[in-house]
């Protein structure tokens, strides 16, 4: 479905982002893309919705050569493609319903059928009550799941993630990773750019390793040379729990520093 | 509908950058009024003026009728001239009281004796009126000629002026909108820059982006048209009783409504294209 054959992406400043890239996605996959900052995960998203275009190697996803797309195809693919950015990119002037409308409208959806999908995307991600609230008026993992509805209101066939947990406490990172792979699961390919480890080894799903540009792992031979069972929903749980718990303990951590902090000034 | 109700959204969210599109739009469009109505004005004027080209030749007041008659037939006689129409002492008085019904002490001090009997001579051309004066200011029984060509010449210059000036100034005026409008959309277009940004990311074509900023454009120049008329149709027609005593015998007034609604429809067209292209510009420059 999404194909990255031999991809390099030089920058101006003569630093390759990509270096001699290969990666094929196929269609209902969850794929981690692991690395850390500055390892082409960015890059990878950007030439995927032709934000960018590769110095070298041919990108394409569903038959469809995103090098030779034409200008005005552009926006054609970006609505078959959800992406939620690293920085959200939410229209900060606008409420949370108005936001999710937007790709509705921008695909000359009708405004009482766009109204219905959007409660229904809303509902879906759990902000259903925030709908006429700004985004300033929201928390982090209430924001991410404002990102992650507007992605999702095309129905796209593809959902990129990046870094969808980059801000937020281990309990609520958990939350919107289980609703990716939730997404996941009802046949959306979803590609989540992530340097969360916990995360990425409580589930059991392929994982591409990046490193200055260049793929250091691809575990997905590995599956498919062993199988891993499906993670049972009691699994998910287990991991989530873990992390929740998790997630205590470093509050309840930083809590008692702060405290031992405040009792050594008195 | 929806670029509409973006752009509307756009200019409440910016109240005083729309507030400067719509004045300096509305002080165009005031200047366009206020120079509309001055030329059909004139205009009007000048063309009553052209279309009575009279001499009025008055009679000292010891003229006997049968000359009178004698000299109407002599004019008569030249080939340039149309009518001859001989206005009596007491058909002068008429006119006279008919012309300041409104003024009776001015009624009281004048009666038939004092007014004189007169010719009014009509020519098919207002250049022959010169001939004609010419011939009846020989006239021993003439004290007076009058004729309009001297009228219509400093008519005809001061229109013509007038013409020139509110034409320059409305170019002028004209072009300050455009690049303030220019400027003010630039502004709006790079204070969103980051939601163009955003829209372009996902999927929204280059056009869906532009419309809204060229409804804006739009918007303002409508808004500002029609403040502007109302302003300018207003103030003529607080002035009419003023302008009324003033043009008095010239069938100017009343005003067909037809003619400000006209002078609306053609300002809007006007205007619709002063902000499409101006925002159009904006655009260009700004989105590409």
């Amino acid at each position: 479905m999404i194909k990255l054959d031999k991809v390099s992406k030089k920058f101006g400043t003569g630093i390759f982002g990509l270096s001699d890239v290969t990666i094929n996605v196929d269609k209902s996959e969850f794929v981690f893309l692991v690395g850390p900052t500055g390892s082409g995960k960015t890059t990878i998203f950007k030439l995927l919705i032709r934000e960018t275009l590769p110095t070298e190697g041919a990108v394409t996803i569903n038959d469809w050569n995103i090098i030779k797309l034409p200008k005005d195809k552009i926006p054609h693919l970006r609505k078959k493609i959800g992406v939620v950015f690293q920085d959200l990119k939410l229209l900060l002037d606008r409420t949370i319903s108005e936001n999710i409308l937007l790709p509705l409208e921008v695909a000359g959806v009708r405004l009482e059928d766009a109204r219905k999908r959007t409660d229904e995307v809303l509902a879906q991600v759990g902000i259903l009550e925030h709908k006429e609230k700004f985004p300033v008026q929201l928390s982090g993992g209430e924001l991410q799941r404002v990102a992650i509805a507007r992605a999702l209101v095309l129905s796209p066939e593809i959902l990129l993630a990046d870094e969808p947990t980059g801000n937020l406490d281990p309990a609520t990172s958990w939350e919107i990773v289980k609703l990716l792979a939730d997404i996941n699961e009802k046949g959306t390919t979803v590609i989540m750019a992530t340097h969360n480890s916990d995360i990425v080894k409580s589930m059991d799903k392929r994982v591409i390793g990046l490193e200055k540009g260049k793929v250091v792992r691809d575990d997905k031979k590995k599956k498919e040379d062993n199988p891993p069972s499906h993670k049972t929903s009691s699994s998910v749980k287990t991991s989530e729990d873990e992390l929740k718990g998790r997630g205590k303990e470093e509050n309840h951590s930083a809590h008692k520093v702060s405290q031992e902090k405040r009792e050594e000034k008195e | 509908m929806k670029f509409l109700k973006t752009m509307l959204r756009n200019v409440r969210r910016s109240p005083y950058q729309a507030l400067a599109a719509i004045l300096i739009m509305m002080l165009t469009f005031l200047t366009i009024s206020f120079f509309v109505f001055l030329l059909s004005g004139s205009s009007r004027v000048v063309s009553f003026f052209e279309s009575k080209p009279q001499v009025t030749a008055f009679f000292k007041n010891e003229t006997k009728q049968q000359e009178i008659d004698d000299v109407a037939k002599k004019v008569k006689s030249t080939e340039t001239v149309s009518s001859v129409k001989f206005v009596s002492k007491q058909e002068a008085l008429k006119i006279y009281t008919e012309q300041n019904k409104d003024d009776p002490l001015l009624l009281d001090l004048v009666t038939a004796d004092i007014l004189p009997a007169s010719l009014e001579v009509s020519t098919y051309k207002i250049e022959d009126l010169a001939g004609i004066s010419k011939t009846l200011k020989s006239s021993p029984l003439v004290s007076d000629v009058i004729y309009q060509k001297d009228i219509i010449s400093t008519l005809v210059a001061w229109t013509g002026a007038v013409r020139k000036i509110g034409f320059a100034l409305v170019v002028v005026l004209s072009l300050v909108s455009l690049f303030i409008m220019v400027t003010i959309i630039g502004i709006k277009i790079s204070q969103k820059k980051e939601d163009i940004e955003i829209m372009k990311l996902i999927g929204a074509s280059n056009w869906y982006i532009r419309w809204p900023f060229i409804f804006e454009g739009m918007f303002y120049g409508v808004v500002g048209a029609l403040i502007g008329w109302t302003i300018a149709t207003l103030a003529l027609w607080y002035s009419t009783p003023f302008l009324y005593s003033f043009l008095k015998g010239i069938p100017i007034f009343p005003i067909p409504v037809d003619f400000f609604f006209i002078v609306l429809g053609g300002e809007l067209v006007f205007a619709i294209l002063l902000g499409f292209v101006s925002s159009f510009m904006a655009v260009l420059r700004y989105l590409k």
